[in-house]
Protein backbone atom coordinates (compact mmCIF):
# COMPACT_ATOMS: atom_id res chain seq x y z
CA UNK A 1 0.00 0.00 0.00
CA UNK A 2 1.11 3.55 -0.97
CA UNK A 3 2.07 6.08 2.14
CA UNK A 4 0.06 8.51 3.50
CA UNK A 5 2.63 10.92 2.79
CA UNK A 6 5.99 10.29 0.98
CA UNK A 7 8.67 13.20 0.69
CA UNK A 8 11.07 11.99 -2.44
CA UNK A 9 14.63 13.37 -2.90
CA UNK A 10 13.22 16.72 -1.34
CA UNK A 11 16.08 19.68 -0.75
CA UNK A 12 15.19 23.44 0.26
CA UNK A 13 18.28 25.97 0.37
CA UNK A 14 18.27 29.95 1.63
CA UNK A 15 20.34 32.29 0.52
CA UNK A 16 20.90 34.66 3.50
CA UNK A 17 20.82 38.29 3.12
CA UNK A 18 24.39 38.35 3.65
CA UNK A 19 25.08 35.85 0.64
CA UNK A 20 25.58 32.79 2.40
CA UNK A 21 23.77 29.67 1.66
CA UNK A 22 22.01 27.45 4.03
CA UNK A 23 21.47 24.13 2.99
CA UNK A 24 18.61 23.49 5.20
CA UNK A 25 17.09 20.13 3.62
CA UNK A 26 19.28 17.98 1.13
CA UNK A 27 18.01 15.16 -0.46
CA UNK A 28 15.49 13.79 2.01
CA UNK A 29 13.54 10.96 1.54
CA UNK A 30 10.58 10.25 4.30
CA UNK A 31 7.25 8.10 4.52
CA UNK A 32 4.38 8.76 6.91
CA UNK A 33 1.64 5.68 6.43
CA UNK A 34 -1.68 5.67 7.52
CA UNK A 35 -2.55 6.03 10.99
CA UNK A 36 1.18 5.87 11.73
CA UNK A 37 3.23 8.55 13.99
CA UNK A 38 6.51 9.22 12.86
CA UNK A 39 8.93 11.48 15.15
CA UNK A 40 11.20 13.64 13.06
CA UNK A 41 13.97 14.49 15.89
CA UNK A 42 16.86 16.52 15.68
CA UNK A 43 18.19 19.74 17.06
CA UNK A 44 17.31 23.25 16.09
CA UNK A 45 18.94 24.02 12.94
CA UNK A 46 18.99 20.41 11.45
CA UNK A 47 16.06 21.44 9.21
CA UNK A 48 13.26 19.68 10.68
CA UNK A 49 10.47 22.55 10.47
CA UNK A 50 11.28 23.69 7.03
CA UNK A 51 10.59 19.82 6.12
CA UNK A 52 7.52 20.34 7.80
CA UNK A 53 6.91 23.32 5.75
CA UNK A 54 7.75 21.55 2.97
CA UNK A 55 5.77 18.60 3.41
CA UNK A 56 2.54 20.91 4.88
CA UNK A 57 2.89 22.61 1.23
CA UNK A 58 3.58 26.08 2.60
CA UNK A 59 7.30 26.17 1.45
CA UNK A 60 7.98 24.94 -2.07
CA UNK A 61 11.35 22.67 -2.25
CA UNK A 62 13.94 23.63 -4.88
CA UNK A 63 13.80 20.26 -5.66
CA UNK A 64 11.88 16.67 -5.04
CA UNK A 65 8.16 15.79 -4.47
CA UNK A 66 5.62 15.65 -1.70
CA UNK A 67 3.03 13.08 -2.51
CA UNK A 68 0.07 13.18 -0.09
CA UNK A 69 -2.22 9.98 -0.71
CA UNK A 70 -0.42 9.25 -4.52
CA UNK A 71 -0.70 13.00 -5.44
CA UNK A 72 1.99 15.23 -6.41
CA UNK A 73 1.37 18.36 -4.64
CA UNK A 74 3.66 20.26 -6.46
CA UNK A 75 2.07 19.45 -9.22
CA UNK A 76 -1.17 20.14 -8.64
CA UNK A 77 -2.93 23.15 -10.13
CA UNK A 78 -3.25 25.68 -7.18
CA UNK A 79 -6.84 25.40 -6.76
CA UNK A 80 -6.72 21.56 -6.17
CA UNK A 81 -3.48 21.99 -4.01
CA UNK A 82 -5.67 24.24 -1.85
CA UNK A 83 -8.26 21.34 -1.07
CA UNK A 84 -5.89 18.36 -1.29
CA UNK A 85 -3.70 19.75 1.81
CA UNK A 86 -6.97 19.68 4.03
CA UNK A 87 -6.14 16.80 4.27
CA UNK A 88 -2.89 17.28 6.35
CA UNK A 89 -3.28 19.87 9.46
CA UNK A 90 -0.50 22.13 11.38
CA UNK A 91 -0.47 22.13 15.11
CA UNK A 92 2.27 24.83 15.82
CA UNK A 93 4.99 25.89 18.76
CA UNK A 94 3.01 28.70 20.20
CA UNK A 95 -0.56 28.77 19.60
CA UNK A 96 -1.14 32.43 20.66
CA UNK A 97 0.90 33.09 16.99
CA UNK A 98 -0.93 30.48 15.48
CA UNK A 99 -4.85 31.91 16.04
CA UNK A 100 -5.64 35.51 14.84
CA UNK A 101 -6.11 37.40 17.76
CA UNK A 102 -8.89 39.17 16.28
CA UNK A 103 -11.13 36.09 16.04
CA UNK A 104 -13.09 34.34 18.55
CA UNK A 105 -13.05 30.79 19.27
CA UNK A 106 -16.66 30.54 16.82
CA UNK A 107 -15.18 32.50 14.14
CA UNK A 108 -11.76 30.36 14.40
CA UNK A 109 -13.49 27.02 14.54
CA UNK A 110 -16.46 28.26 11.65
CA UNK A 111 -13.09 28.98 9.41
CA UNK A 112 -12.24 25.46 9.46
CA UNK A 113 -15.88 23.99 9.32
CA UNK A 114 -18.60 24.21 6.22
CA UNK A 115 -21.86 23.84 6.37
CA UNK A 116 -25.24 25.25 7.46
CA UNK A 117 -24.97 27.99 10.54
CA UNK A 118 -26.22 26.20 13.35
CA UNK A 119 -24.34 22.63 11.90
CA UNK A 120 -21.45 24.64 12.60
CA UNK A 121 -22.02 25.53 15.78
CA UNK A 122 -23.17 22.16 17.03
CA UNK A 123 -19.92 20.87 15.74
CA UNK A 124 -17.95 23.24 16.86
CA UNK A 125 -19.03 22.58 20.59
CA UNK A 126 -18.67 18.98 20.37
CA UNK A 127 -15.13 19.77 19.09
CA UNK A 128 -13.99 22.36 22.21
CA UNK A 129 -15.95 19.08 23.85
CA UNK A 130 -13.64 16.37 22.69
CA UNK A 131 -10.14 18.52 23.13
CA UNK A 132 -11.00 19.28 26.97
CA UNK A 133 -12.46 22.77 25.99
CA UNK A 134 -15.61 21.63 28.58
CA UNK A 135 -18.22 23.02 28.18
CA UNK A 136 -17.43 23.87 24.43
CA UNK A 137 -20.27 26.58 24.88
CA UNK A 138 -19.08 28.38 26.97
CA UNK A 139 -15.71 28.54 25.10
CA UNK A 140 -17.13 29.63 21.97
CA UNK A 141 -17.66 33.74 22.58
CA UNK A 142 -13.89 33.74 24.10
CA UNK A 143 -10.86 35.55 22.24
CA UNK A 144 -7.56 33.83 22.23
CA UNK A 145 -6.11 36.67 24.83
CA UNK A 146 -8.77 35.77 27.18
CA UNK A 147 -7.65 31.76 27.16
CA UNK A 148 -4.74 30.20 28.93
CA UNK A 149 -1.53 28.78 27.07
CA UNK A 150 -3.17 25.26 27.33
CA UNK A 151 -6.50 26.47 26.48
CA UNK A 152 -5.08 28.22 23.34
CA UNK A 153 -3.23 24.80 22.31
CA UNK A 154 -6.48 22.75 22.67
CA UNK A 155 -8.53 25.27 20.71
CA UNK A 156 -5.49 25.06 17.76
CA UNK A 157 -6.13 21.47 18.08
CA UNK A 158 -9.82 21.37 18.03
CA UNK A 159 -9.39 23.62 14.85
CA UNK A 160 -6.78 21.07 12.94
CA UNK A 161 -9.63 18.57 13.90
CA UNK A 162 -12.56 20.31 12.40
CA UNK A 163 -11.36 19.62 8.95
CA UNK A 164 -10.94 15.41 9.48
CA UNK A 165 -7.64 15.98 8.69
CA UNK A 166 -5.55 12.07 7.88
CA UNK A 167 -2.47 13.77 9.05
CA UNK A 168 -1.62 16.14 11.61
CA UNK A 169 1.94 17.69 11.70
CA UNK A 170 3.01 18.84 14.64
CA UNK A 171 6.29 20.99 15.03
CA UNK A 172 7.17 21.11 19.00
CA UNK A 173 3.70 21.56 19.87
CA UNK A 174 4.30 21.34 23.66
CA UNK A 175 7.32 23.35 23.66
CA UNK A 176 5.05 26.38 23.51
CA UNK A 177 3.12 25.11 26.77
CA UNK A 178 3.97 25.38 30.29
CA UNK A 179 5.67 22.19 31.64
CA UNK A 180 2.66 21.44 34.13
CA UNK A 181 0.16 20.94 31.14
CA UNK A 182 2.54 19.21 29.08
CA UNK A 183 1.70 16.18 29.87
CA UNK A 184 -1.86 16.80 29.77
CA UNK A 185 -1.29 17.85 26.24
CA UNK A 186 0.61 15.03 25.05
CA UNK A 187 -2.29 13.05 26.66
CA UNK A 188 -4.83 15.00 24.25
CA UNK A 189 -2.82 14.03 21.02
CA UNK A 190 -2.51 10.38 21.91
CA UNK A 191 -6.06 10.26 23.02
CA UNK A 192 -6.85 11.71 19.53
CA UNK A 193 -4.77 9.35 17.15
CA UNK A 194 -6.29 6.33 19.25
CA UNK A 195 -9.94 7.86 18.83
CA UNK A 196 -9.17 9.41 15.05
CA UNK A 197 -7.02 7.06 13.80
CA UNK A 198 -5.03 9.88 12.35
CA UNK A 199 -1.28 10.01 11.55
CA UNK A 200 1.50 12.05 13.03
CA UNK A 201 4.22 13.59 11.67
CA UNK A 202 6.06 14.46 15.20
CA UNK A 203 8.77 17.26 14.48
CA UNK A 204 10.62 17.54 17.37
CA UNK A 205 14.04 17.63 19.87
CA UNK A 206 12.81 15.92 22.48
CA UNK A 207 13.69 12.63 22.73
CA UNK A 208 11.58 11.57 25.44
CA UNK A 209 8.30 12.79 23.49
CA UNK A 210 9.28 10.28 20.77
CA UNK A 211 9.79 7.70 22.91
CA UNK A 212 6.41 8.27 24.94
CA UNK A 213 4.25 8.54 21.28
CA UNK A 214 6.45 7.36 17.88
CA UNK A 215 5.94 4.42 15.96
CA UNK A 216 8.77 5.38 14.08
CA UNK A 217 11.70 7.80 14.36
CA UNK A 218 13.18 9.72 12.23
CA UNK A 219 16.78 11.67 12.74
CA UNK A 220 17.80 14.46 11.19
CA UNK A 221 20.72 16.40 11.35
CA UNK A 222 22.11 19.38 9.35
CA UNK A 223 19.73 18.94 6.70
CA UNK A 224 19.80 15.35 6.41
CA UNK A 225 18.20 12.36 7.57
CA UNK A 226 20.54 10.07 9.24
CA UNK A 227 19.05 7.01 10.82
CA UNK A 228 15.33 6.31 10.51
CA UNK A 229 13.75 2.77 11.69
CA UNK A 230 11.29 1.47 14.73
CA UNK A 231 11.21 3.96 17.89
CA UNK A 232 12.21 1.41 20.18
CA UNK A 233 14.94 0.13 17.99
CA UNK A 234 16.22 3.82 17.17
CA UNK A 235 16.31 4.88 20.45
CA UNK A 236 17.42 1.94 22.78
CA UNK A 237 20.14 0.99 20.21
CA UNK A 238 21.07 4.35 18.46
CA UNK A 239 23.50 3.30 15.49
CA UNK A 240 24.44 6.64 14.35
CA UNK A 241 26.73 8.75 16.28
CA UNK A 242 24.28 11.73 16.52
CA UNK A 243 21.63 9.66 17.27
CA UNK A 244 23.45 8.28 20.06
CA UNK A 245 24.30 12.10 21.52
CA UNK A 246 20.78 12.37 21.83
CA UNK A 247 19.66 10.11 23.34
CA UNK A 248 22.52 10.41 25.57
CA UNK A 249 22.03 13.58 26.06
CA UNK A 250 18.07 13.07 27.69
CA UNK A 251 17.86 12.29 31.46
CA UNK A 252 16.32 8.86 32.06
CA UNK A 253 13.84 7.78 34.68
CA UNK A 254 13.81 4.44 33.33
CA UNK A 255 17.40 3.71 33.60
CA UNK A 256 18.28 0.13 33.50
CA UNK A 257 16.79 -0.75 30.20
CA UNK A 258 18.33 2.38 28.64
CA UNK A 259 21.88 2.04 30.79
CA UNK A 260 22.00 -0.90 28.82
CA UNK A 261 21.02 0.45 25.39
CA UNK A 262 23.53 3.12 26.23
CA UNK A 263 26.71 0.68 26.88
CA UNK A 264 25.34 -1.21 23.69
CA UNK A 265 25.44 1.43 21.30
CA UNK A 266 28.97 2.83 22.98
CA UNK B 1 -8.34 48.57 22.24
CA UNK B 2 -8.29 49.31 26.36
CA UNK B 3 -4.62 48.75 26.29
CA UNK B 4 -4.17 51.31 23.12
CA UNK B 5 -6.77 54.05 24.99
CA UNK B 6 -4.60 53.53 28.41
CA UNK B 7 -1.34 54.18 26.08
CA UNK B 8 -3.10 56.79 23.96
CA UNK B 9 -3.83 58.95 27.10
CA UNK B 10 -0.57 58.63 28.17
CA UNK B 11 0.58 60.96 25.49
CA UNK B 12 -0.06 64.51 26.64
CA UNK B 13 0.26 66.07 23.79
CA UNK B 14 -1.44 64.04 21.67
CA UNK B 15 -4.33 64.01 23.99
CA UNK B 16 -4.01 67.62 23.82
CA UNK B 17 -4.08 67.69 20.07
CA UNK B 18 -6.82 65.11 19.98
CA UNK B 19 -8.97 67.07 22.20
CA UNK B 20 -8.35 70.13 19.44
CA UNK B 21 -9.62 68.56 16.66
CA UNK B 22 -12.47 67.50 18.64
CA UNK B 23 -13.36 70.86 19.06
CA UNK B 24 -12.83 71.93 15.48
CA UNK B 25 -15.34 69.15 14.34
CA UNK B 26 -17.60 70.36 16.74
CA UNK B 27 -17.39 73.99 15.46
CA UNK B 28 -17.58 72.89 11.94
CA UNK B 29 -20.82 70.74 12.63
CA UNK B 30 -22.49 73.46 14.76
CA UNK B 31 -21.57 75.99 11.58
CA UNK B 32 -23.20 73.83 8.89
CA UNK B 33 -26.18 73.46 11.46
CA UNK B 34 -26.53 77.38 12.63
CA UNK B 35 -29.30 78.85 10.62
CA UNK B 36 -29.48 82.34 9.38
CA UNK B 37 -25.89 83.26 9.82
CA UNK B 38 -23.90 83.71 6.48
CA UNK B 39 -20.26 84.47 6.41
CA UNK B 40 -20.41 85.96 3.51
CA UNK B 41 -22.44 89.12 4.41
CA UNK B 42 -21.08 92.29 4.20
CA UNK B 43 -21.30 94.68 6.33
CA UNK B 44 -20.55 98.80 6.32
CA UNK B 45 -17.76 98.11 9.46
CA UNK B 46 -15.00 97.35 7.04
CA UNK B 47 -11.36 96.82 8.75
CA UNK B 48 -12.14 97.15 12.41
CA UNK B 49 -10.00 95.88 14.45
CA UNK B 50 -10.94 92.99 17.11
CA UNK B 51 -13.33 94.42 19.86
CA UNK B 52 -16.06 93.09 21.56
CA UNK B 53 -18.28 93.29 19.07
CA UNK B 54 -15.76 91.65 16.01
CA UNK B 55 -13.47 89.17 18.21
CA UNK B 56 -10.76 88.70 15.64
CA UNK B 57 -12.03 92.15 13.64
CA UNK B 58 -13.30 92.15 10.03
CA UNK B 59 -12.03 92.18 6.88
CA UNK B 60 -12.20 95.27 3.73
CA UNK B 61 -15.61 94.35 2.94
CA UNK B 62 -16.95 94.25 7.03
CA UNK B 63 -16.62 90.43 6.93
CA UNK B 64 -16.07 89.35 10.53
CA UNK B 65 -13.29 87.11 10.60
CA UNK B 66 -14.08 84.71 13.64
CA UNK B 67 -17.13 83.69 11.00
CA UNK B 68 -14.68 83.27 8.34
CA UNK B 69 -12.42 81.33 10.60
CA UNK B 70 -15.37 79.27 11.67
CA UNK B 71 -16.82 77.96 8.07
CA UNK B 72 -13.50 77.52 7.17
CA UNK B 73 -12.95 74.94 9.67
CA UNK B 74 -15.20 73.15 7.35
CA UNK B 75 -13.65 73.31 4.69
CA UNK B 76 -10.21 72.14 5.87
CA UNK B 77 -11.66 69.23 7.79
CA UNK B 78 -13.51 67.87 5.04
CA UNK B 79 -10.48 68.21 2.76
CA UNK B 80 -8.39 67.12 5.11
CA UNK B 81 -10.06 63.81 6.00
CA UNK B 82 -11.11 62.96 2.38
CA UNK B 83 -8.05 63.14 1.33
CA UNK B 84 -6.51 60.96 3.99
CA UNK B 85 -9.22 58.46 3.63
CA UNK B 86 -8.82 58.48 0.07
CA UNK B 87 -5.31 58.25 0.21
CA UNK B 88 -5.85 55.46 2.75
CA UNK B 89 -7.73 53.86 0.64
CA UNK B 90 -5.42 53.39 -2.76
CA UNK B 91 -2.86 53.04 -0.59
CA UNK B 92 -4.01 50.55 1.64
CA UNK B 93 -5.12 48.36 -1.59
CA UNK B 94 -2.28 48.66 -3.46
CA UNK B 95 0.31 48.28 -0.76
CA UNK B 96 -1.47 44.92 0.80
CA UNK B 97 -1.51 43.43 -2.99
CA UNK B 98 2.09 44.44 -3.07
CA UNK B 99 3.08 43.16 -0.02
CA UNK B 100 1.33 39.87 -0.30
CA UNK B 101 2.14 38.74 -3.44
CA UNK B 102 5.23 40.00 -4.36
CA UNK B 103 7.26 39.73 -7.54
CA UNK B 104 6.76 42.07 -10.34
CA UNK B 105 3.90 43.61 -8.65
CA UNK B 106 5.52 44.83 -5.79
CA UNK B 107 8.61 45.64 -8.13
CA UNK B 108 6.42 47.83 -10.08
CA UNK B 109 4.32 49.26 -7.30
CA UNK B 110 7.87 50.16 -5.46
CA UNK B 111 8.71 52.06 -8.49
CA UNK B 112 6.01 53.94 -9.16
CA UNK B 113 5.55 55.33 -5.42
CA UNK B 114 9.17 56.52 -5.31
CA UNK B 115 8.29 58.34 -8.54
CA UNK B 116 5.92 60.47 -6.29
CA UNK B 117 8.12 60.91 -3.90
CA UNK B 118 10.88 61.98 -5.67
CA UNK B 119 8.31 64.23 -7.73
CA UNK B 120 8.13 68.02 -5.91
CA UNK B 121 4.76 67.38 -4.30
CA UNK B 122 3.01 70.82 -3.87
CA UNK B 123 4.59 72.55 -7.00
CA UNK B 124 3.13 69.17 -8.97
CA UNK B 125 -0.32 70.30 -7.08
CA UNK B 126 -0.05 73.69 -7.99
CA UNK B 127 0.73 73.05 -11.52
CA UNK B 128 -2.59 70.12 -11.81
CA UNK B 129 -4.78 72.82 -10.33
CA UNK B 130 -3.83 75.67 -12.81
CA UNK B 131 -4.23 73.29 -15.42
CA UNK B 132 -7.69 72.03 -14.77
CA UNK B 133 -8.66 75.02 -12.34
CA UNK B 134 -9.98 74.95 -8.69
CA UNK B 135 -11.92 73.36 -7.40
CA UNK B 136 -12.03 71.04 -3.86
CA UNK B 137 -13.02 67.76 -5.38
CA UNK B 138 -10.06 68.45 -7.30
CA UNK B 139 -7.31 70.03 -4.40
CA UNK B 140 -8.70 66.00 -2.62
CA UNK B 141 -8.07 64.23 -5.45
CA UNK B 142 -4.69 65.90 -6.31
CA UNK B 143 -3.52 65.00 -2.74
CA UNK B 144 -4.72 61.89 -2.69
CA UNK B 145 -2.94 61.35 -5.79
CA UNK B 146 0.46 62.69 -4.14
CA UNK B 147 -0.10 61.03 -0.27
CA UNK B 148 -1.20 57.39 -1.74
CA UNK B 149 2.39 55.55 -2.40
CA UNK B 150 3.29 56.92 1.85
CA UNK B 151 0.17 54.62 2.83
CA UNK B 152 0.71 51.89 0.34
CA UNK B 153 4.55 52.01 1.62
CA UNK B 154 3.94 51.22 4.96
CA UNK B 155 1.31 48.61 4.32
CA UNK B 156 3.43 46.52 2.47
CA UNK B 157 5.70 46.31 4.90
CA UNK B 158 3.17 46.11 7.93
CA UNK B 159 1.84 42.96 5.54
CA UNK B 160 5.04 41.54 5.02
CA UNK B 161 5.45 41.30 8.60
CA UNK B 162 1.82 39.59 9.31
CA UNK B 163 1.80 37.10 6.31
CA UNK B 164 4.51 35.20 7.49
CA UNK B 165 2.50 34.67 11.09
CA UNK B 166 1.74 31.24 11.73
CA UNK B 167 -2.16 32.03 11.96
CA UNK B 168 -1.99 32.87 8.20
CA UNK B 169 -0.40 29.32 7.71
CA UNK B 170 -2.63 27.69 9.56
CA UNK B 171 -5.78 29.65 7.61
CA UNK B 172 -3.93 28.34 4.29
CA UNK B 173 -4.12 25.12 5.42
CA UNK B 174 -7.83 24.82 5.86
CA UNK B 175 -7.89 25.85 2.63
CA UNK B 176 -9.20 29.12 2.32
CA UNK B 177 -8.43 31.05 -0.99
CA UNK B 178 -5.75 33.13 -0.93
CA UNK B 179 -7.09 36.64 -1.77
CA UNK B 180 -9.81 35.61 1.16
CA UNK B 181 -6.28 35.16 3.40
CA UNK B 182 -5.65 38.66 2.32
CA UNK B 183 -8.94 39.99 2.79
CA UNK B 184 -9.99 38.59 6.19
CA UNK B 185 -6.54 37.49 7.65
CA UNK B 186 -4.24 39.93 6.82
CA UNK B 187 -5.14 43.28 6.14
CA UNK B 188 -7.17 43.59 9.57
CA UNK B 189 -3.95 43.29 11.31
CA UNK B 190 -2.22 45.03 9.15
CA UNK B 191 -3.92 48.53 9.53
CA UNK B 192 -2.27 49.15 12.60
CA UNK B 193 0.93 51.91 11.32
CA UNK B 194 -1.47 53.16 8.58
CA UNK B 195 -3.47 54.86 10.94
CA UNK B 196 -1.03 57.21 11.66
CA UNK B 197 -0.27 57.28 9.08
CA UNK B 198 -3.52 58.72 7.80
CA UNK B 199 -3.80 60.87 10.32
CA UNK B 200 -0.19 62.91 9.14
CA UNK B 201 -1.52 62.86 5.72
CA UNK B 202 -4.53 64.95 7.34
CA UNK B 203 -1.81 67.59 8.26
CA UNK B 204 -0.32 67.82 5.02
CA UNK B 205 -3.66 68.20 3.02
CA UNK B 206 -4.87 70.84 4.98
CA UNK B 207 -1.49 72.45 4.72
CA UNK B 208 -1.49 71.65 0.78
CA UNK B 209 -5.53 73.44 0.43
CA UNK B 210 -4.57 76.03 2.17
CA UNK B 211 -1.00 76.88 0.34
CA UNK B 212 -3.15 76.44 -3.08
CA UNK B 213 -5.24 79.02 -1.73
CA UNK B 214 -3.06 81.23 -0.63
CA UNK B 215 -2.01 81.10 -4.24
CA UNK B 216 -5.29 81.64 -5.20
CA UNK B 217 -5.82 78.54 -6.70
CA UNK B 218 -9.00 78.20 -4.91
CA UNK B 219 -12.81 79.65 -6.30
CA UNK B 220 -13.51 83.13 -4.28
CA UNK B 221 -16.88 81.92 -3.32
CA UNK B 222 -15.61 79.12 -0.79
CA UNK B 223 -14.32 80.67 2.33
CA UNK B 224 -11.10 79.02 3.77
CA UNK B 225 -8.24 79.64 6.16
CA UNK B 226 -5.77 80.09 2.30
CA UNK B 227 -8.11 82.10 0.69
CA UNK B 228 -8.72 84.61 3.87
CA UNK B 229 -4.25 84.77 4.15
CA UNK B 230 -4.14 85.90 0.56
CA UNK B 231 -6.49 88.20 1.19
CA UNK B 232 -5.05 89.82 3.78
CA UNK B 233 -1.99 89.53 2.69
CA UNK B 234 -2.38 93.04 1.32
CA UNK B 235 -3.01 94.50 4.17
CA UNK B 236 -0.73 93.10 6.33
CA UNK B 237 0.19 96.46 7.86
CA UNK B 238 -2.86 98.07 8.27
CA UNK B 239 -4.81 95.14 9.24
CA UNK B 240 -2.61 92.13 10.82
CA UNK B 241 -5.25 90.63 12.12
CA UNK B 242 -6.84 89.38 8.20
CA UNK B 243 -3.24 87.48 7.88
CA UNK B 244 -2.58 86.75 11.65
CA UNK B 245 -5.97 84.70 12.67
CA UNK B 246 -6.37 82.49 9.77
CA UNK B 247 -2.70 81.75 9.69
CA UNK B 248 -2.53 81.01 13.59
CA UNK B 249 -5.33 78.30 12.83
CA UNK B 250 -3.66 76.74 9.82
CA UNK B 251 -0.87 76.78 12.08
CA UNK B 252 -2.24 75.36 15.10
CA UNK B 253 -4.34 72.83 12.67
CA UNK B 254 -1.31 71.16 11.03
CA UNK B 255 0.25 70.81 14.27
CA UNK B 256 -2.55 69.16 16.09
CA UNK B 257 -2.76 66.60 13.35
CA UNK B 258 0.95 65.86 13.21
CA UNK B 259 1.15 65.74 17.11
CA UNK B 260 -2.09 62.98 16.80
CA UNK B 261 0.07 61.29 14.05
CA UNK B 262 2.55 60.52 16.60
CA UNK B 263 0.44 60.20 19.57
CA UNK B 264 -1.35 56.92 17.29
CA UNK B 265 1.86 55.43 15.83
CA UNK B 266 3.38 55.15 19.18
CA UNK B 267 0.31 54.37 20.97
CA UNK B 268 0.24 51.24 18.43
CA UNK B 269 3.97 50.38 18.83
CA UNK B 270 4.12 47.70 20.98
CA UNK B 271 8.24 48.50 21.26
CA UNK B 272 7.60 51.78 22.23
CA UNK B 273 7.26 51.49 26.55
CA UNK B 274 6.67 54.33 28.54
Amino acid sequence: MEPLLALQNVSKTFRRSGGSVVHAVRGVDLEVGYGETLALVGESGSGKSTLGRIALGLLKPDQGRVMLAGKCLNELPPDELRLARTAMQPIFQDATASLNPRRSARELMAQALRGRPQAIEQRAIALLDSVGLRPGAEYLPRYPHELSGGQRQRLAIARALAVEPKLVIADEPLSGADVSIRGQILNLLIGIKEERGVAYLMITHDISIARAFADRVAVMMQGEIVETGPAKEVLSAPRHSYTKQLVAAVPMLDAPVNAGALEAGD
Amino acid sequence: MRRFLDRFLAYRAGMTAGLYVLFLIAVAIAAALWPGIDPHEISDRAMVAPSMAHLLGTDELGRDVLLGLIYGVRVSLTVGFSAALAATVIGVLIGAAAGFYGGWLDLVVMRISEVFQVVPGFIMAAVIIALSGPGLSRVVMVIALLAWPQIARLMRGEVMRVKQLEFVDAVRCLGVREWVILGTEVIPNSLAPVLAGATLIVAQAILLEASLSFLGLSSADIISWGRMLNSGQRFLFNAPWLSIFPGFAIFITVLAFNLLGDAVGSALNPKTQR
